[in-house]
């Protein structure tokens, strides 16, 4: 018999929002420790330049200065993918982007270090810079790099399911549609901050803001060449994240250095324009969609070209080009499909992973090409995309598994709740109404770098309080984490959350999760918990079974207590199960662990895309547009989304409004964007506008109401049946904004984000006879390498490229094996 | 966390003790509400040796309304959303005032200190190492104004909200120094000049605004940026207009902010309002004629070709709303609020 | 409130949640640095240091302002109240005890300074619509509930204080 669930599925305070609401929670600038010191970088004032020479006698010598650190103090290069070890904590010997580091600076005060770091000389010999893909195509000599594909093309990737352009001759008609997707940054409230110090032991530690603890802690071990069991990071609460602290950064590993040089404890705290450095944000793309459809809607093929503006790095860069074509397939059927793609460098920040990772741009694309199809086709926008939904337990043709798909019942609540069969189209000049769907991973199936071992583990320590510690690796950076690990062990145990104690992020203490990131924590880490408690109920019951003398398999855990189910009376408090257990056994512990299934796509590149099982989304957006202004206001966005279950549901219906949120911020505001002078008069390439006045992000007056349903079919691939739901309710926003703007107004906007003037100057062109719509011209003429080949399953493919040289093992990321 | 250089601060408790402080320091800045100052200096857009505060003088937080409203300078902008007089009476200012950043800034800036704002513009308002990495500019450091390469004046924008609603409501600011005081019309305080926007003194301290008697007057404020708080305008329509007992326009002030260096008078758009039965072609002329006179340039939020487009669609929101066409679903479409009901 | 010329530190009396403390410090420093700094009250957080997101906000006298956009020194003599504040004992306020329950935090970083802009909203409004909670906390950025969860709370607390229950419908677990 298994009892109701008693925490999973319950609305409730999460774990650590009482610490919130009092301000006690501790972020890494929080941190205060006798004799620390504080640490400020020098950061390159030019956008690409060689380093001829770095003086830093004056600032050395500067009052209450510490010490200065500088490029040749740090000379082992890392970087987040294995194929991409690029970065260098200061510059070596170029710096890419105004923003790069040069110089650190430790003083008595954070006054002091910024004066000093005024004092060190730096001289650059200029070069030329290079400001868009366009250039980067164009342009060989000088590279920013000195590795990648050529020039200063990154990466090229390019890959073929089946015979595409048979598909598209094939078709009644084919759609041909380009699209752009401006850079946004992630915009945490809070800056990145790190205390780094010695412990009693001799043996570093690094308090810090990052998502993921395991992945600095390996770059920490490289790039200070120690070993990484010398080495403990502490990820801190994090103070928001969506994926802007997910890269080992340049101030974490020089803050790490100093201490080790000083023995003291070092504290950087970022400033908000040297986080906009930091960035690694959503990639400028430039995409291409080719879709051939029958006239009953069906697809018979897609051709998807992207261009990735990179920035100065590679950070997450070839996962994200990988990314701008991976999720297309699981949406809707698609039997044939080409994805080529493209990453550049430039003299910008880097960019990398934001929430949704390289697929909301592509998503847009997609999603609003469709729109365009169901017009054409004379078809209802919903209609055609139930028509075309891609089935439960499908392999797509790029071999990702569909598990669980509610994507159906999604639709058809947005649809019902928004009144949109009987409003799209019909609510008159200046109104409107936008349908959009989407996908995302509940976490990657390959780590970022080669191993076979499990992807999140879990530890539980019971002891005779009866309380329960559970230990992982993964970090709370808002998104509840933490809440989601109490909440599985207390849910199997049978107990009340607040006896459960999460200690988590601590690579010391805590098995490895590896990071808050690809939406991966809930699915992994909450499997492994489960596990984990299952196991503990295991030891539990053996004891109290021997000890009460009724079958194991009759104990019931609930209410605190283990009882027979057969006599719920008969039966000993949680505490006292564990006093009996713990005297019969010795000390009772119990872990658990994840490791994602097998993916079948064995092709290079198929790293990318696999996920345990898929979330889906179906959002519709009303908009009010001014004809004579482009002024747009969102009164009211409907959101539906296939979580599998929902385990926490005011944090998911959190999860959902604040991607919506963000989703709309993308849609309308928020530009990552650059200004370069007359170059014959200044070689500067800048952030426009590194602060949080200009970039603009929504407030809670420009925030619509959002209508949230959570639509629950629990999958079995996730803990309880629950799927991700961080990142993929932000993806059908945009293209939902844009479909919404073209039935108020009738204009196509094709380009993120879409802002009045543009809507003035596609609905002048459409006064003018011209074709109402704002976007890129063309795509360049790209020379890609010939595609791997793979023969989708129906046309008897086994996930492998006919056409590829034959590998041990599919390469996570693409990357090589390292 | 950027911090403030070091300055020696002064607090004096008089307007003639603070007088005093500025004649004797040259570089001394007065520091009201502190939050165009603050920002400036962490910036080092400005760094003065000497700061001297404004917030222990009584007498700058006079109000008197007699005929006419006496606004004492260092009243906080909060304090005017919540005058009722100034809400019956200055809808303007009242509006203006209501739609200043948001509602933290409102509880501290002060009326002095948002007719004083510094101009703005998108290469001036950075660290002074983002200003590095552009070789600085005209108006603080640099030799160049990047906005137009040609320009010989530099071309920050004047920012303020309450400036052009105070013009229209035909103010006048009274300033102070050692050597004693002077009134000026507030449309007289500016100069369209980035760098030297103010006719101030330096010496000078704005102590208050007389608005004169609004008896027969209405007036309103509209105000462009791009969310509904925070930003500062890049589009102001300040407009008031005495409307005779047939219904006819017998006076009118028409003023747009946030278009050039200093709040722009539209003359002759409101001329062309005299006089006319507040058709919707007087109000589209007047709309045009204020629309020839905007000259943004491309130094703040929105691209300045749409900027300058929609001034015709605002002037007319403001016109239309002064001859009582229910303007509100478009206002809260625009400020995304209705500015009712606020305390901050 | 004193000159300062030529200080290296002043020593000011401030009235911190109900508590004297008097503090030397630089006289450029923020009432932001004075309490994460001097007093060790690092419940007040910064997210940009320049008057652009709200997180910093803290009641001085009563009234919502920018601790980053403070002086110090000008804060002699005056009532300071922080998030370390709002509680009683160990008794969550209402608005702490929704914004825990309702998803009002996420991150938890914007938290302190939602909170106490609500308290001062409370204290000329204790009947917020949803839309002036969102006139009030239109000065303090979000960037992870979308705000909802936010005013969810706001009002929920709303209710309770004007309820005056003793026992608030919110679950409060301290």
């Amino acid at each position: 018999m298994t009892p109701p669930h008693t925490v999973i599925g319950l609305p409730r305070r999460r774990v650590d929002g009482r610490a919130k609401a009092t301000g006690q929670t501790r972020y890494a600038d929080d941190l205060a420790m006798p004799r620390m010191v504080f640490a400020k970088l020098l950061r390159s004032p030019v956008p690409h330049a060689r380093i001829r020479s770095i003086s830093t006698e004056r600032a050395a010598s500067h009052q209450g200065v510490h010490l200065v650190l500088t490029g040749r103090d740090l000379p082992v290069p890392y970087g987040i993918l294995p194929v991409s070890q690029d970065e260098h904590a200061l510059c070596v010997d170029k710096v890419r982007f105004v923003g790069d580091p040069v110089a650190l600076v430790v003083a008595r005060d954070e006054e002091s270090a910024a004066d000093a770091c005024e004092l060190i000389d730096v001289s650059y010999e200029p070069l030329a810079t290079i400001a868009d893909p366009e250039e980067a195509l164009h342009t060989q000599e000088p590279r920013i790099h000195d590795y990648g594909d050529h020039g200063n093309v990154h990466k090229m990737v390019a890959m073929q399911f089946g015979d595409v352009e048979a598909a598209l001759a094939d078709a009644d008609e084919v759609f041909e549609d380009v699209f752009f997707y401006e850079g946004n940054t992630h915009l945490a409230l809070e800056q990145h901050a790190t205390v780094a110090y010695l412990d009693g032991d001799g043996k570093l530690v690094v308090y810090s803001s990052t998502q993921t603890p395991h992945y600095l802690h390996r770059a920490l071990a490289k790039a200070l060449a120690m070993p990484a069991r010398h080495v403990r990071v502490i990820a801190a609460p994090n103070g928001g994240g969506f994926g802007g602290k997910s890269d080992p950064f340049n101030h974490e590993i020089a803050a790490a250095k100093a201490a080790l040089i000083l023995g003291r404890p070092v504290k950087i705290t970022l400033t908000r324009e040297e986080v906009f450095y930091c960035h690694r944000g959503r990639h400028p793309v430039l995409m291409k969609f080719r879709t051939g459809v029958k006239r009953d809607g069906s697809i018979t093929g897609v051709d998807l070209q992207t261009i990735l503006d990179g920035g100065a790095y590679g950070s997450y860069g070839v996962a994200s080009t990988f990314y701008t074509g991976a999720l297309q397939t699981v949406t809707y059927h698609i039997p044939k499909y080409r994805f080529r793609g493209c990453r550049v460098f430039t003299n910008k920040a880097p960019c990398g992973p934001k929430r949704g990772h390289g697929t909301p741009q592509s998503r847009f694309g997609q999603e609003v090409q469709l729109d365009r199809i169901a017009e054409r086709l004379g078809l209802n926008p919903a209609e055609l995309r139930l028509r075309i939904l891609e089935h439960p337990d499908a392999l797509t043709a790029n071999f990702l598994h569909v598990r669980t798909i509610g994507l159906g019942e999604c639709i058809r609540r947005v649809v019902n709740a928004s009144a949109f069969d009987s409003r799209h189209r019909h609510m008159g000049r200046g109104r409107g109404l936008g349908l959009a769907c989407s996908s995302y991973l509940s976490g990657a199936g390959l780590p970022i770098y080669w191993n076979d071992m499990p992807h999140s583990s879990v530890q539980l320590k019971l002891d005779r309080s009866g309380g329960v510690t559970a230990f992982c690796g993964a970090s709370e950076i808002g998104q509840g984490s933490d809440d989601v690990l109490v909440a599985c062990v207390a849910e199997v145990l049978g107990i009340e959350p607040f006896d459960v104690r999460a200690v988590t992020g601590d690579t010391d203490l805590t098995p490895v999760d590896l990071g808050s990131y690809s939406s991966r924590v809930t699915l992994m880490m909450g499997n492994a918990a489960i596990q984990a408690a299952e196991r503990a109920r295991d030891i539990l019951a053996h004891a109290v079974g021997r000890k009460l003398d009724v079958p194991k398999n009759r104990l019931v855990f609930a209410e605190r207590r283990v009882f027979d189910a057969e006599n719920p009376d008969r039966g000993l408090s949680f505490r006292d199960a564990i006093c009996t257990a713990e005297a019969m056994t010795g000390a009772v512990g119990a872990t658990g662990s994840y490791t994602p299934p097998k993916s079948e796509a064995r092709f290079k590149g198929g790293g990318v895309g696999p996920s345990p099982t898929y979330s889906y989304t179906a959002a519709v957006v009303e908009v009010e547009v001014d004809e004579s202004t482009g002024w747009i206001a969102v009164p009211r966005v409907w959101v539906a989304h296939d979580i599998g279950r929902a385990l926490n549901p005011t944090l998911a219906r959190g999860q959902v409004e604040g991607s919506v949120y963000m989703g709309l911020g993308e849609a309308l505001m928020e530009e990552q964007a650059y200004r370069r002078l007359p170059p014959r008069l200044s070689n500067a390439l800048v952030h426009k506008f590194p602060s949080m006045l200009e970039y603009k992000s929504l407030t809670s007056l420009d925030m619509p109401e959002v209508f949230t349903e959570l639509v629950e079919n629990p999958d079995p691939a996730g803990p309880f049946g629950a799927k991700e739901v961080g990142q993929g309710p932000l993806l059908p926003i945009m293209p939902g904004v844009a479909n919404a703007v073209y039935d108020a107004v009738g204009v196509r906007i094709d380009e993120v984000p879409i802002t009045p003037e543009k809507v003035v100057k596609a609905l002048a062109d459409l006064a003018a006879g011209k074709p109402g719509r704002f976007g890129p011209a063309s795509f360049p003429d790209v020379r890609w390498p010939d595609p791997l080949f793979v023969p989708p399953p129906w046309e008897g493919g086994t996930g492998e490229a006919i056409n590829e040289r034959r590998r041990d093992k599919p390469a996570p990321t693409g990357a090589s094996r390292s | 966390m950027i911090r403030l250089p070091k300055f020696d601060y002064y607090a004096p408790r008089t307007i003639a003790e603070a007088a005093d402080r500025l004649a004797a320091h040259p570089d001394a800045m007065l520091l009201a509400g502190g939050t165009d100052l603050l920002p400036n200096m962490k910036r080092r857009q400005q760094t003065p040796s000497v700061v001297v505060g404004l917030a222990g003088i009584g007498e700058l937080r006079l109000r008197t309304n007699g005929s006419g409203h006496t606004f004492g300078a260092g009243l906080t902008l909060s304090e005017i959303v919540r005058d009722a007089g100034a809400a019956r009476e200055c809808g303007a200012l009242h509006q203006a005032a209501a739609q200043v950043a948001t509602p933290h800034l409102r509880a501290m800036g002060t009326l002095g200190g948002n007719l004083c704002l510094d101009t703005r513009c998108n290469y001036y308002d950075q660290s002074y190492e983002w200003r590095k990495a552009i070789d600085f500019c005209m108006k603080k450091d640099g030799e160049r104004c990047w906005v137009a390469l040609s320009s010989p004046t530099c071309l920050a924008v004047s920012s303020t909200d309450t400036a052009p609603a105070l013009i229209a409501l035909r103010a006048t600011v009274a300033l102070t120094s050692a050597s004693g005081t002077r009134s000026l019309p507030v449309s007289d305080l500016f100069a369209n000049d980035g760098m030297h926007y103010l006719t101030r003194r330096r010496d000078e301290i704005l102590t208050r605004v007389d608005v004169p008697d609004q008896t027969g007057w209405r007036s309103t404020y509209w105000k462009l940026r791009r969310r509904g708080s925070f930003d500062f305008p890049v589009l102001g329509v300040a407009a008031a207009v005495h409307v005779a007992s047939d219904g006819t326009v017998r006076d009118a002030r028409l003023v747009l902010g946030a278009v050039a260096s200093r709040p722009l008078v539209c003359v002759s758009a409101a001329e062309s309002l005299i006089g006319s039965g507040w058709s919707d072609e007087a109000i589209a002329r007047a709309a045009d004629l204020a629309f020839t006179l905007a000259k943004p340039m491309d130094n703040t939020d929105f691209a300045l070709v749409w900027r300058k487009r929609v001034t015709r669609d605002f002037v007319t929101y403001a016109l239309r709303e002064l001859r009582g066409d229910d303007m509100r679903p478009t206002r809260v479409k625009i400020a995304r609020h209705a500015l009712e009901g606020l305390h901050y | 409130m004193t000159d300062t010329v030529g200080a290296d530190r002043v020593l000011v009396r401030l009235v911190v949640n109900g508590e004297p403390a008097s503090v030397a410090f630089a006289p450029n420093k923020t009432l932001l640095e004075v309490l994460r700094e001097d007093l060790q009250l690092t419940g007040t957080k910064h997210g940009c240091e320049l008057g652009e997101c709200g997180a910093c906000a803290v009641l001085v006298d009563g009234v919502p302002v920018l601790s980053c956009l403070t002086l110090g020194l000008a804060c002699e003599g005056k009532a300071i109240r922080t998030i370390e504040g709002v509680a009683n004992g160990s008794q969550l306020h209402p608005l702490q005890a929704a914004f825990a329950d309702l998803g009002g935090s996420q991150c938890g970083y914007c938290t302190s300074g939602m909170i106490l802009t609500s308290l001062a909203l409370f204290e000329h409004n204790p009947q917020p619509t949803r839309d002036e909670i969102r006139e009030a906390l239109s000065g303090n950025i979000c960037r992870c509930t979308g705000y909802q969860q936010i005013v969810d709370a706001v009002e929920a607390a709303a209710a309770i204080l004007r309820q005056q229950s003793p026992v608030p419908a919110v679950s409060i677990r301290s």
